[in-house]
Parts: C-alpha cells; sequence; structure tokens
C-alpha cells in the first residue's frame, strides 16, 4: 500500500475527501488551518466546495444547510471556534444529520493558547451545545488514526444520522507522520426518505427542523434518539489496551497524550513496575467494557491528560469507583514528558 | 363561472399560525404564487429562520429546512453550494435578519449567493412578544423600549435594502411593501424578478417586504395598514436600490 | 357574473378585505362567528361584484376564493 508523509491536518483533509465529503465550511484558526488551506487546494479538483465563511458559526450552519440536502459535509476548528459552532452542533443533532466536526484542541479557556490541550473533553462528550444530545467522539493518536477515524466518522453519521466529533489537538495535527489511505468505497446510505434537496413532484415534501412546541413531542423525538444512542453505547466503543494483562498500574490516557504515556509505560516495564496503558478511541460512548477488562488486575488507575482531569470522573463512573484513580496533568498547551509520567509512575507505585 | 381566485398549489392548505391580519399570510401566498407560476416548487428548498415565520416549513409545499437564529442565509449556502441547480430562498424576519444574523446577511451578499432573501420588516420582534428590533423606528414604543426608542440609548434603526445594496454581490435589493393591492402587485413582481435572477445565476437577491404586525403594534390590522404607510414607507423608502442587468460576476472569470 | 366566497372558518375577521373592494360590498358582518370565534367577512351584495380579487389578493389567510 502507499505510504505518504503527511502533516495530521492535511491528513485529515485528505481522508475526508477520500471519503465522499462533498463540501467543507471553515474559518481560519490555528492550530487547524492547514486542514482548511489543503481543502482549498484539492477540494474543488474532487468535484466538491470549498467554502471559506464569515465565522464559526456560518460555517456550521453551511454545513447543516449542505448536511440537509444528504451530502457529506465537514467543518473543522480548534477550540474558540468549536465553542462559536456549538449552536449550529445542536441543531444538527436536533435535526438527525449527519455531519463531521473536527476539533484540533488548543489550550483554554478564553484566547487561551495555540498549543496542543485536551481541554476540551467535557465540551466534546458532555456539552457541545445546549439540549439532550451526544456525538460520537473519535480520539486518534496517529496520522494514521486521523485517516482512518475520519472514515469511520462520515460512516457512523450517516448510519446514525447524527454529528460525530474527531477530538485531535495541536500536536496530532501539527506532527508528520507516514500514513496510508485505505480503499474507501463511501458507503451508499440511502437518504431519499429524509434529505431536503427537492422533492421534483414525487414525493410528500420534507422537512428538516429541531423545533417541536409540544413538549410530548419533543420529548418522543430525544427518547427515540437516546434509543440510539443505547445501540451506538453498546456497538460502537473502541479502545487499546496496551500490557493490561498483568498490570498493577493501569494507565489512561487518550491521543497525543497516550503516545507519551505508553513510552513512559515501557519505562516503568523496564524498571520492573507491571503499568499499562488503557486508551479510549472513542471518548463518547467511553468503552466501559473496554476499561473494566483492562483494569480487572491494576489496583489503581492514573489518568493522564493535557487538561486538569477531565476525563477521570468517566473513568470513575466506568470501574464504579471500584478503585483508586489518580490524576496528573499539564495544561495550557504544556505537555507532559515521559519522564514526568513515569516518576509518577512510580510515586503511585511505591504504595502498592 | 370559473374560478379566477384561489389559494397556490405550493402553499399548504392549512390554517396559519399568524395573529388575525398579520401580513406574513400575504406575503407567503405571493411567493407561493411566483413558485407556481415559474413550475419550480420540485426544485424549490426553502429555510425559515426563528421568528414568528418560524413554522413556514408547514406551510410551503416545497422542501424546507428550519435554521437557527439568524442563520437561514449560512444553511441557504450550504444547500445551494452542493445544489446549484436548485432553487434555494429564505424567509427572515428583521431580528433574524438584521440583527442576529447581520453577518450572515451582508456576507451572503458579498459572495454573490446565487439564492433569494425574502426579508420581513416590521419594526418589531413578534414571536417573543413585541420586543424592539433592529428596524424599530425612532420614538416607537415596544416592550423593550416603553418610553419609546430613542436612538441616543438604543441606537439608529437598520435600512437594509440600502445597505445590501453596496455589497457587490448583490443583484437586487428592492423593498416594496403590502399595504395595498398596488404595492401587493409591485411585491408580487419583485419576489418574480429575484427568483428569475436565481434562474439567470445573477447573484444575491433580496427583497425587503415592509409588513405590519397588529397584536404587538397594538391597533387593529386596518389600522397597522396605515401605520405602514404614514410611518413605516417615509423612513423606508420604497424601491428598487439596486438591480444589475448582467450577473454581479464577470462571465469570462477575472477579477470584477 | 362573478362570485366571491369567504372560506369562513378560514376567515380570522381581520377586515383587510373589507378596505381593498373596490365597490365597498365585504363587510365584516356582527352576528355570526366561526368555530374559532371570529366574525367572519361576508359580500352584502353579490350582484355588484365584479370578480377584481382585490379582497382575495388583501387576504392574509387565503379566505376567499373569487369566481368570474
Amino acid at each position: 500500500m502507499e505510504r505518504n508523509l503527511m502533516k495530521g491536518n492535511e491528513a485529515l483533509a485528505e481522508a475526508a475527501i477520500r471519503a465522499g465529503c462533498k463540501c467543507f465550511f471553515g474559518y481560519p484558526i490555528t492550530p487547524q488551518t492547514e486542514l482548511a488551506a489543503y481543502m482549498a487546494k484539492r477540494m474543488h479538483k474532487a468535484g466538491g466546495v470549498f467554502l471559506q465563511a464569515e465565522s464559526e458559526i456560518a460555517a456550521i450552519n453551511m454545513v447543516l444547510g449542505a448536511a440537509s440536502t444528504g451530502v457529506r459535509a465537514m467543518t473543522s476548528s480548534s477550540s474558540p471556534g468549536v465553542s462559536l459552532k456549538s449552536e449550529g452542533v445542536s441543531y444538527i443533532a436536533g435535526s438527525d444529520l449527519p455531519a463531521v466536526i473536527i476539533n484540533v484542541q488548543r489550550g483554554g479557556p478564553g484566547l487561551g493558547g495555540i498549543q496542543p490541550s485536551q481541554a476540551d473533553y467535557w465540551q466534546a462528550t458532555k456539552a457541545l451545545g445546549h439540549g439532550d444530545f451526544q456525538l460520537i467522539v473519535y480520539a486518534p493518536a496517529s496520522v494514521q488514526e486521523m485517516v482512518d477515524f475520519v472514515v469511520k466518522a462520515f460512516d457512523s453519521a450517516d448510519k446514525y444520522r447524527m454529528p460525530v466529533m474527531i477530538l485531535a489537538d495541536g500536536l496530532l495535527g501539527q506532527m508528520m507522520e507516514p500514513v496510508s489511505f485505505p480503499e474507501i468505497n463511501p458507503d451508499a446510505y440511502d437518504k431519499s426518505s429524509w434529505a431536503a434537496n427537492g422533492h421534483g413532484f414525487k414525493r410528500e415534501h420534507h422537512i428538516i427542523n429541531s423545533l417541536y412546541l409540544k413538549p410530548d413531542e419533543l420529548e418522543k423525538s430525544v427518547v427515540d434518539r437516546y434509543k440510539k444512542y443505547d445501540i451506538i453505547k453498546e456497538t460502537e466503543t473502541d479502545a487499546e489496551l496496551y500490557l493490561t494483562e498483568d498490570c498493577d498500574i493501569l494507565l489512561c490516557a487518550f491521543g497525543a497524550t497516550a503516545r507519551v504515556v505508553k513510552s513512559a509505560v515501557n519505562d516503568a516495564r523496564a524498571q520492573g513496575i507491571k503499568a499499562g496503558l488503557f486508551r479510549p478511541k472513542t471518548l463518547w460512548p467511553f468503552p466501559v467494557k473496554e476499561i473494566n477488562e483492562a483494569a480487572k488486575n491494576a489496583k489503581v488507575l492514573l489518568s493522564v491528560e493535557m487538561s486538569m482531569g477531565q476525563m477521570v470522573d468517566d473513568i470513575k463512573l466506568a470501574i464504579n469507583c471500584s478503585k483508586p484513580v489518580e490524576f496528573y496533568g499539564r495544561t495550557g498547551g504544556v505537555i507532559p514528558t515521559p519522564v514526568e509520567v513515569l516518576e509518577q509512575i512510580k510515586k503511585i507505585g511505591g504504595t502498592l | 363561472m370559473a374560478v379566477v381566485f384561489e389559494r397556490p398549489k405550493s402553499l399548504i392548505d392549512v390554517p396559519t399560525h399568524y395573529c388575525p391580519g398579520c401580513t406574513h399570510g400575504i406575503v407567503h401566498r405571493i411567493l407561493a404564487e411566483v413558485i407556481d407560476e415559474m413550475g419550480i416548487e420540485g426544485d424549490t428548498i426553502g429555510v425559515c429562520p426563528v421568528g414568528c415565520s418560524v413554522m413556514a416549513y408547514d406551510y410551503f409545499n416545497c422542501d424546507m429546512i428550519e435554521a437557527a437564529h439568524g442563520r437561514a442565509p449560512a444553511v441557504a449556502t450550504g444547500v445551494k453550494r452542493t445544489n446549484p441547480d436548485k432553487f434555494v430562498f429564505t424567509y427572515q424576519g428583521d431580528g433574524d435578519l438584521a440583527a442576529i444574523g447581520t453577518a450572515e446577511t451582508v456576507h451572503v451578499a458579498a459572495r454573490g449567493e446565487n439564492i433569494v432573501v425574502i426579508f420581513i420588516n416590521n419594526t418589531i420582534y413578534g414571536m417573543t412578544g413585541g420586543q424592539m428590533a433592529p428596524t424599530t423606528l425612532p420614538g416607537q414604543v415596544t416592550q423593550t423600549t416603553p418610553f419609546g426608542r430613542d436612538p441616543r440609548l438604543a441606537g439608529y434603526p437598520v435600512r437594509v435594502s440600502e445597505m445590501v445594496a453596496t455589497l457587490s454581490g448583490t443583484a437586487l435589493a428592492q423593498r416594496v411593501a403590502v399595504d395595498s393591492i398596488p404595492h401587493i402587485r409591485d411585491a408580487k413582481k419583485a419576489i418574480r424578478k429575484a427568483f428569475e435572477n436565481q434562474k439567470a445565476g445573477k447573484g444575491l437577491s433580496l427583497v425587503e417586504v415592509l409588513s405590519t404586525c397588529p397584536t404587538n403594534w397594538g391597533l387593529t390590522p386596518v389600522e397597522a395598514i396605515k401605520r405602514l404607510q404614514d410611518e413605516m414607507i417615509p423612513y423606508y423608502p420604497l424601491g428598487v436600490y439596486k438591480d444589475v442587468d448582467e450577473g454581479v460576476f464577470p462571465k469570462e472569470g477575472g477579477e470584477e | 357574473m362573478a362570485k366571491m366566497t369567504v372560506i369562513t372558518e378560514r376567515c380570522k375577521g381581520c377586515a383587510l378585505c373589507t378596505t381593498a373592494c373596490p365597490k365597498k360590498i365585504v363587510e365584516l358582518q356582527k352576528e355570526k362567528r366561526n368555530k374559532k370565534g371570529y366574525f367572519y367577512a361576508v359580500c352584502t351584495d353579490e350582484s355588484q361584484c365584479i370578480g377584481c380579487a382585490m379582497c382575495a389578493m388583501m387576504c392574509p389567510d387565503c379566505a376567499i376564493v373569487v369566481e368570474k
């Protein structure tokens, strides 16, 4: 298979085009702008639409419009820009539209910084907009996974008619790695029963809408959506378990941080400490079965994040608080080093 | 005897939720008449705003999308860019188009998006119960300007047609009214022209329709029509503010 | 011969049609209400109707059909 050296942001874009993404609407923001720039160069040749919107808000609503007509549509941004998109994401969820949203995270809150961060975990998994809804959230940890998860994201979005997020970070977006592109046949999901692309006098008119003025009707629409979420929780979780079979200390990390943690786990093993790594690839749904499998022999868990510990609660809930969950993190754009993580492992390991 | 006037086919045969005398109904009808006369219902996608006309999706027989407040032009852009052969219109009120959605309005015009924007100016927020709109006249009493709109506190109204006419991507910017039969006829002609522009790929066509809100103005429907004539038209003069012969973009590419 | 017919259940009694009629033969009667409680419009003298449809054009509720 052909392998190309590509920057994470560009790999996201190329994968989207290959996955049949027909339009990209975006707005410049560091550290994800290369994605838009790549789209600007490539999209029209691929027969699609690239448009730089006047704002993040407009961009996500352009996605809503395109997705309403049954077209694969995507937008991308970084943390502050994703906050602006949250209104549109809520409408997309409430209208049962498929769409892919990429967040190449940077430090926050506010304007924050432009260095990598994972401090939008809560936003992505709990509260990306008003109302009762969820997104499927994929967390790639390599440029190759950027490619693979984008393809998956478009399929999941179409399959479940819902917004799907790729939660990357500035480190993954900016780094270069060899990637190969799988043969992609954009699944032909039949959207003819709902797409608003002109009825051609052949069917009833279609309405794309998230307004239900009668409470019982709104409740029903939300409850139906949650039935769909139950299926997703059952079938779509994904995680990597690394050296977890016999581990005493189970480290938990996602995205770029998991790469650092993997090094620290290897270093710990070299020193005779039984460490393992649980890396969720889906942050929502959280891989509950997988973490329980990984933690079955562990005495303590250690979540390592580029935030103040936003994943810790999900871990505690997933294991039913059956074991202590420690936390080590750096935030504001600071990337934890393997040395720092190893120190934490030793500190906790010493008490075992 | 033959029927010489009845409901247009692209307007679904249901009662509307609009208050008695609300002119949304007139604008809906003439818009639907244009869609019927052009035979384009099957190729048309409409985008509703947030405001009184939020439920216009229940009234038009073409495919409809309900947008977030102010975002209809962005939604319409997404639809049109991916379906350039279809007819796309937005139907927006003044709060939607000229306050929260001002950026979308300006840029849809600047980009020369080949869509139709129907803009209902009734100088008030209707759905939320009569608050100041960006188009509320100086001195006008609303729920949030209880002593009359004082420009020193609340600023001046926005004249949308004039503003949009200054943008290069605008093919048509016209202000009409639905207060009388001649004006209703003119309004329909303007809407027809806007859709013909879209057919010819000319660029953004905006038709601003001066309308009434009897309920929130505290007037009877007949008094409301009079207020439109006596107070609104002098401040918002009817007329064509921009009307290009050719499209807004050069034919053979290159710079404008 | 011309005739305007009010779809009484659709009429909201706004009276805009009464202002549009050039023959002044459309009125809001004050005796009968429709199911929603509105006094609906009527034609007071069918013989004078010229079928111009101005009443219908002014109606916000498509509540008037005109024949000629």
